[in-house]
C-alpha cells in the first residue's frame, strides 16, 4: 500500500477511528481508501471528474458522482461523523452554500484550503501581477479556483454558516506545521486545515 | 473496454427447479406447481465456486444472453456487448449464469405452459407475479447448480429491478449488485405506458380472453402495437434524430431521377425511416414474444415497489453487499431520478453504494450498447469486488470456505 499524499494525511490526522466519512472531491479515493483500510472507517467518496469516479470505483470506495455545488442535498441530515473537503472549496461556484450543506450534514468538517492572503501571494500582487505558486498553479484565465479567499475572510464565513474552529493547522508553503501564532497566520501561512463544529 | 471477444458457441438448458413435492409458492402465496428455467451459463466456476454472475434479464429477455446458437447465427445473445472474454462481464474470470424470466416465454414456465393440472395452457388463470419471485426462481437454478453465493447480480431496466431485489432480500449470498438503468418505483407515466400497451394487446380480437393458444388466433396487431410503442420510450429524441433523422423510405424530390416503385409516394405507408424501424421491430418481436408474458411482465414493474418496506435495507445494510448503480443522461424511460432514488435508500441505510449517470445520446437502450464509461465503470467494479472477495476468503478464520 503507497503513503498516502503529504496533505491528505494531515487531513486523516483529524478523522477518528470507525467514523462514518464522506470526503467530498475525494478524487481518486486515496484518503478514502486509507481510511477503510487503516482506520475501520466506512463511507462515501463524492467526485465529479470522470477519471478520478473510476479511479475510486476500482479502488473499491463507494463512490457517487455528483456536483458538489449543486446536489449536496442528497445527503441525510446529520448522516456522516466527519466531512471533508479538501483543496475543493475555493473551485466551487457558492462556497457558502456548500459549507451550510456540511454543517448539516457532518457532526464534524475538515476544510482545508490555499491561503490566499500568504505574503508571496500579497508581494506578488503588489508587482501587479495575479499570484501563482504551489498550492496555485495555475494561470488566472485557466484556474479551477474560482473563490479563492484569505484564511481571515474563510473565518468569517465559517462563523456566518455556523461552524466553529475547534482546531486549525497551519502550514508553510512546503507543507510543513507551522506553529499557529494567532492573527498573524492570515500573512504568514501558506494553506490551513480546519475542524470544524456545526453549532447547534 | 477493448475486449472483442466472443464466448463462442452456446446452448440453452432446462432444468426443473420446483415441482412435484416442492410447487413453487409466490410472495402472494399463489402456487405454481411446476417450474422449469431455460438457462445459459459461460466461462468456468471456479475451484471456490465464488466467481459467479447472474445476470438478470429485462421485460423481453432470454436466457441467450452472450454467444451464438449456431455458426451463421447473425445475431448473438442480447447482452453479448458486455459479457465476453476480456470484456466487463468477463467469461475468462468469471462465471455467467443467464436464465429466463419466470412468467417469460422463452423456455421457463409462464402463461403460455400448460397447466399440468388442466392439461391446458394457464393464459389468465397464471397467477400475477412479483419481482421477488423472479429472484426466488434465480435462487432454486443456483441451487441447482450447486452455486451459494454470487460475485454479482447483474441487470438492466427490469434486470436492475430483480437484483436489487436480490440484494435486499438476500444479501448474504451476494457481495455485491449491479443495478443498470433501473427504477425502484415506477411514475404515473411508466405505468400509463405500460397500460396503454396492454390494452393494445386485452383488445385486440385474437386475445380471446386469454385463450388465443387454445383457440387457435393471436393478438398480433396489438402485441406488434405494444412493442413499437415501448421501443419509442426506449430511445432518445436524440437518439432517434440521429439514427433516422427525417429520412424517407424513398426519394421524394422531384427531379431525383430515381426510379420510383409502388407504394413510393407520400401516403400511410412506411414513408419515413423511423417508420421502417418500428414496424420491423413490431414485425419481429411476434415470432419472439408471447402476449400474456407481455402482461404478466409488464405488471410486475408496476407494483415493484421495495423501499416502501421501511425495514427493505436492514438485512442489506448489516450484511454490506456493495450496490453499484447508474442511469444515461438521455433515459427517460427510467430516468436519472429514478436511480438518484435508489442510491439515496441505500447511501441513507450506509450500503456501501456508489453512482453514477452515464453520458450517451441512447436513451434507455444504452445499457444494451458498448459505451465506453459504462463498461469501464462496470468493469472496474466487478473487478474490485472480485479481489476483495479473494482476499475476504484468504483471511477468513479457516482459509477458503
Amino acid at each position: 500500500m503507497s503513503e498516502l499524499r503529504p496533505d491528505l494525511a494531515e487531513v486523516a490526522r483529524f478523522v477518528p477511528d470507525g467514523s462514518r466519512v464522506l470526503d467530498l472531491g475525494c478524487g481518486r479515493g486515496e484518503l478514502m481508501r486509507h481510511l477503510m483500510d487503516r482506520r475501520s472507517c466506512t463511507g462515501t467518496g463524492v467526485e465529479i471528474d470522470p477519471d478520478a469516479v473510476l479511479a475510486a470505483i476500482a479502488q473499491g470506495v463507494p463512490l457517487i458522482e455528483l456536483d458538489i455545488d449543486h446536489e449536496l442535498g442528497e445527503f441525510g441530515d446529520r448522516s456522516y461523523d466527519v466531512v471533508i473537503l479538501s483543496r475543493v472549496l475555493q473551485a466551487t461556484y457558492k462556497p457558502r452554500e456548500v459549507l451550510e450543506q456540511m454543517a448539516r450534514i457532518g457532526s464534524r468538517c475538515i476544510v482545508s484550503v490555499p491561503n490566499f492572503g500568504y505574503w508571496r501571494h500579497r508581494w506578488v500582487l503588489l508587482r501587479g501581477r495575479m499570484p501563482m505558486s504551489a498550492e496555485l498553479p495555475h494561470a488566472w484565465y485557466d484556474t479551477p479556483n474560482i473563490h479563492l479567499s484569505t484564511l481571515a475572510d474563510l473565518e468569517d464565513l465559517f462563523d456566518l454558516v455556523g461552524l466553529d474552529v475547534w482546531t486549525r493547522q497551519m502550514f508553510t508553503a512546503a507543507g510543513k506545521h507551522r506553529a499557529d501564532t494567532g492573527r498573524p497566520e492570515n500573512l504568514l501561512a501558506a494553506s490551513a486545515t480546519y475542524v470544524l463544529i456545526p453549532r447547534d | 473496454m477493448s475486449g472483442t471477444g466472443s464466448v463462442g458457441l452456446v446452448r440453452t438448458r432446462t432444468a426443473r427447479v420446483f415441482g412435484g413435492e416442492r410447487p413453487l409458492v409466490l410472495a402472494s402465496g399463489a402456487v405454481i406447481p411446476e417450474v422449469d428455467v431455460a438457462y445459459e451459463t459461460y466461462g468456468t466456476l471456479n475451484e471456490a465456486r465464488d466467481n459467479a454472475v447472474f445476470i438478470c434479464h429485462a421485460l423481453t429477455g432470454d436466457a441467450h444472453a452472450a454467444g451464438r446458437h449456431a455458426p451463421d447465427d447473425h445475431r448473438p445473445g442480447w447482452w453479448n456487448s458486455i459479457i465476453g472474454p476480456g470484456k466487463p462481464i468477463d467469461t475468462d474470470r468469471y462465471f455467467v449464469i443467464a436464465d429466463n424470466l419466470l412468467g417469460g416465454c422463452q423456455g421457463t414456465t409462464g402463461p403460455a405452459s400448460i397447466n399440468p393440472e388442466t392439461g391446458r395452457p394457464y393464459g389468465l388463470d397464471f397467477p400475477l407475479l412479483q419481482i421477488v419471485d423472479f429472484v426466488t426462481v434465480h435462487r432454486a437454478l443456483l441451487a441447482h447448480l450447486g452455486i451459494d453465493r454470487l460475485l454479482a447480480a447483474v441487470g438492466g431496466s427490469m434486470g436492475g429491478m430483480q437484483a436489487l431485489q436480490w440484494a435486499l432480500s438476500w444479501p448474504e449470498q451476494l457481495a455485491s449488485a449491479v443495478i443498470v438503468a433501473a427504477s425502484s418505483r415506477l411514475t404515473a407515466q411508466n405505468i400509463a405506458f405500460s397500460a396503454v400497451a396492454r390494452e393494445s394487446i386485452m383488445r385486440d380480437p385474437g386475445f380471446s380472453a386469454g385463450r388465443y393458444l387454445e383457440a387457435g388466433t393471436s393478438p398480433d396487431t396489438g402485441l406488434s402495437i405494444a412493442r413499437m410503442m415501448a421501443h419509442i420510450t426506449y430511445l432518445s429524441e436524440e437518439g432517434m434524430d440521429q439514427k433516422f433523422g427525417r429520412r424517407f423510405q424513398f426519394d421524394d424530390s422531384p427531379d431525383s431521377g430515381v426510379h420510383r416503385g409502388p407504394g413510393a409516394e407520400r401516403g400511410f405507408g412506411v414513408d419515413f425511416a423511423v417508420e421502417s424501424y418500428l414496424d420491423h421491430q413490431g414485425k419481429a418481436f411476434l415470432s419472439r414474444f408471447d402476449a400474456l408474458s407481455y402482461l404478466y411482465l409488464t405488471r410486475v414493474m408496476d407494483y415493484f415497489d421495495p423501499f416502501a418496506d421501511p425495514h427493505a435495507t436492514d438485512r442489506l445494510a448489516e450484511i454490506g453487499a456493495r450496490c453499484l448503480v447508474l442511469s444515461f443522461d438521455t433515459d427517460w424511460r427510467f430516468d436519472t431520478t429514478h436511480s438518484r432514488v435508489i442510491v439515496r435508500r441505500l447511501e441513507h441505510a450506509r450500503v456501501p453504494v456508489s453512482f453514477r449517470e452515464i453520458r450517451s445520446p441512447w436513451g434507455h437502450d444504452s445499457f444494451l450498447l458498448p459505451i465506453d464509461t459504462y463498461h469501464r465503470t462496470v468493469d472496474a467494479f466487478l473487478t474490485r469486488a472480485a479481489l476483495d472477495r479473494r482476499q475476504r476468503t484468504a483471511t477468513a478464520p479457516g482459509g477458503a470456505r
